[in-house]
């Protein structure tokens, strides 16, 4: 594989240079959206669920349940947007990444530096996200760098397979439909905003092999600081290796897309 | 007030430690390219596709060669392999005395590229299109500084430096597009049509530019549609028509081999044409009919016309003309359009 981290690094030059004059947008949405959602589902909707004293929340507050969750597909949601469009608009026939290749610069150095201006852009907002959630009291001092981490993997677990497709799609409507009918089914039913165990049997089998799923508790058990280490493990390395599978086919669709 | 100069750049990398002329070392040339094919799998329901087609040709350092040919003929896949963009599917290229396969990398770091559509980054302004390019290359921020204020100067664009790029007309744009392509002090400069859609006076200042670039020793190869370009820039030509080169040399031998020296138009009414074109097949080494004109291609066009005169052709004006590249490179790719 043709890389070198100068390559990398003057292909994320570009990505950021242009994020410069937007950063101050994605900031307010990163500390607004949760500040937003924690308080009307967590106070708002939370009240009425912790009156119930569900079992499914196993002792917690609602909303001390559903910042980790909520944290996780935000950063799917954010890995989504950064990853789908941007890509497919940069590799068509005038995008920047024509630009880029016509240079030194591999097209898997392009492919390695939108993964790492995701992984960035996660971070930061995931950063944003917990220490909200934090000053809402839905998640310990303790609980947010792990949660950070773990909310940083998930979003790369999403962000490395997505890059890889979109580069490939030959259709932009391809991208509301892939929001529609995966992104937003992943949202609602595996585990953001209730316990997937109160789903029917048949509907937790499917849930449980989605990577939300596995995003969702990974960051719900770093919050509480409450998980097996076998659970962990688990959870950890099924996203480490959509991380990795992401990468190796994104670095293999890059560079047939774009020496084409 | 003095014209400005593009002064030689200061080299981004070691590799421009080897100067121009040592390029003749390896006797490749800037380029060489033997059985040169390019062919594109079959996409859903489709047939394969062979867009370059087992072509051969050198360019010489410092020289200007132009690729002429309709849409669809094989230039923009042989400027993607020239840039190694894309890689051959089967024959062999040597760009500045490297092989295109194993070192895409090493060539492309040598090489500016201007492409058709510009790809300028119009939210960001002037300065920082040149400043993300230069990263590509490797460059210093304050080597990128330092050959921005050249290559500013040199495409007329110093009091736009901070302006975005949408607020630029297409003639700056495209003078942007191959400061930009200068920005690594290359050896060998590709450009894709590089003044297609621009008004005359632009595209008298970009061959302005051009002609000093090639005066300062930099290698170009071009594609055009405008064979008053391609007669006014190009060193040499190559046709290509259907993936293949149809005939290469300089614009005057390609005239000479492949037209006569002149051309003699006789304007008819349309009905006329035929009848018109039958008698003129007597003076004439070769006759095209057009809607409303019979092109005679003859070496002496004056006296071509008084023997038009003498036979009564029937013409209602008539010009002599000296033959032109259009005229070759119609007669050799035809006149039916290709979309």
């Amino acid at each position: 594989m043709d890389v070198s981290i100068s390559g990398v690094r003057a292909a994320s030059y570009y990505a950021l240079l242009r994020y410069r004059r937007v950063w101050r947008g994605t900031v307010v949405i990163s500390v607004a959206n949760p500040a937003l959602f924690l308080t009307g589902l967590g106070f708002g909707l939370g009240k009425l669920v912790d009156h119930r004293h569900s079992h499914y929340l196993a002792g917690a507050s609602y909303i001390a349940f559903l910042a980790p969750g909520l944290l996780a597909a935000a950063m799917m949601q954010t890995a989504y947007i950064e990853s789908a469009g941007p890509v497919h608009n940069a590799a068509r026939s005038g995008g920047a990444y024509r630009v880029a290749t016509a240079t030194p610069v591999t097209p898997a150095e392009v492919f390695l530096a939108q993964l790492s201006f995701v992984a960035f852009r996660v971070a930061t907002s995931a950063t944003a996200f917990a220490l909200v959630a934090w000053a809402f009291r839905a998640v310990p001092i303790a609980g947010v760098l792990p949660l950070i981490l773990a909310a940083t993997l998930t979003g790369l677990a999403f962000g490395a397979p997505i890059a890889a497709w979109a580069v490939t799609m030959e259709h932009p409507a391809t991208i509301n439909a892939g929001f529609r009918f995966v992104i937003m089914p992943m949202y609602m039913f595996c585990g953001t905003f209730f316990a997937v165990s109160q789903l029917p049997g048949w509907l937790q089998a499917i849930v449980r092999v989605t990577p939300l799923y596995h995003g969702v508790t990974l960051c719900r058990a770093a919050s509480t600081g409450h998980a097996g280490p076998l659970a962990t493990i688990a959870h950890l390395g099924y996203l480490a290796a959509l991380v990795g599978i992401g990468a190796l086919a994104g670095t293999r669709s890059f560079r047939r897309v774009l020496t084409a | 007030m003095p014209e400005p100069t593009l002064l030689p750049g200061p080299p981004p990398h070691d590799r421009h430690a080897a100067p121009l002329g040592a390029l003749t070392s390896t006797g490749d040339g800037a380029v060489r390219a033997r059985g040169l094919t390019k062919a594109y799998p079959a996409g859903k329901g489709g047939t394969p596709f062979v867009a370059v087609d087992g072509i051969d040709f050198d360019v010489r350092p410092a020289e200007a060669f132009g690729f002429l040919g309709p849409n669809g003929a094989g230039k923009s896949s042989t400027m993607r392999m020239i840039g190694c963009v894309t890689p051959p599917t089967d024959g062999t290229m040597h760009v500045l005395g490297m092989d295109a396969v194993r070192d895409g990398r090493r060539i492309r770091a040598r090489i500016g590229s201007v492409p058709q559509d510009d790809l300028l980054d119009q939210e960001l302004t002037v300065r920082e299109n040149l400043l993300i390019y230069g990263r590509y290359f490797g460059m210093t921020k304050a080597a990128i500084s330092r050959r921005t204020g050249e290559l500013l100067d040199f495409a007329r664009l110093a009091d736009r430096a901070d302006a975005p790029v949408r607020a630029l007309s297409g003639g700056m744009r495209r003078r942007l597009t191959i400061a930009r392509a200068l920005i690594n002090s290359p050896d060998l400069v590709l450009l894709d049509e590089p003044t297609t859609g621009l008004d005359p006076q632009a595209r008298h200042l970009l061959w302005e530019r051009l002609y000093e670039l090639k005066r300062n020793g930099v290698t170009l190869i071009l594609t055009t549609h405008y064979m008053d370009e391609a007669e006014r820039l190009c060193d040499r030509l190559a046709v290509m028509d259907h993936g293949r080169v149809v005939t290469a040399g300089s614009p005057r031998a390609l005239i000479d081999t492949h037209v006569t020296r002149e051309v003699l138009e006789l304007f008819v009414d349309p009905a006329a044409g035929e009848r018109v074109a039958d008698a003129a097949e007597a003076i004439a080494q070769r006759v095209e009919v057009l809607p409303d004109r019979v092109l005679c291609y003859v070496d002496d066009g004056e006296r071509a016309l008084a023997r038009a005169h003498e036979r009564g052709l029937g013409a209602h004006g008539a010009l002599v003309r000296c033959a032109t590249l259009e005229d070759v490179f119609l007669a050799l790719t035809g006149r039916s359009l290709v979309e």
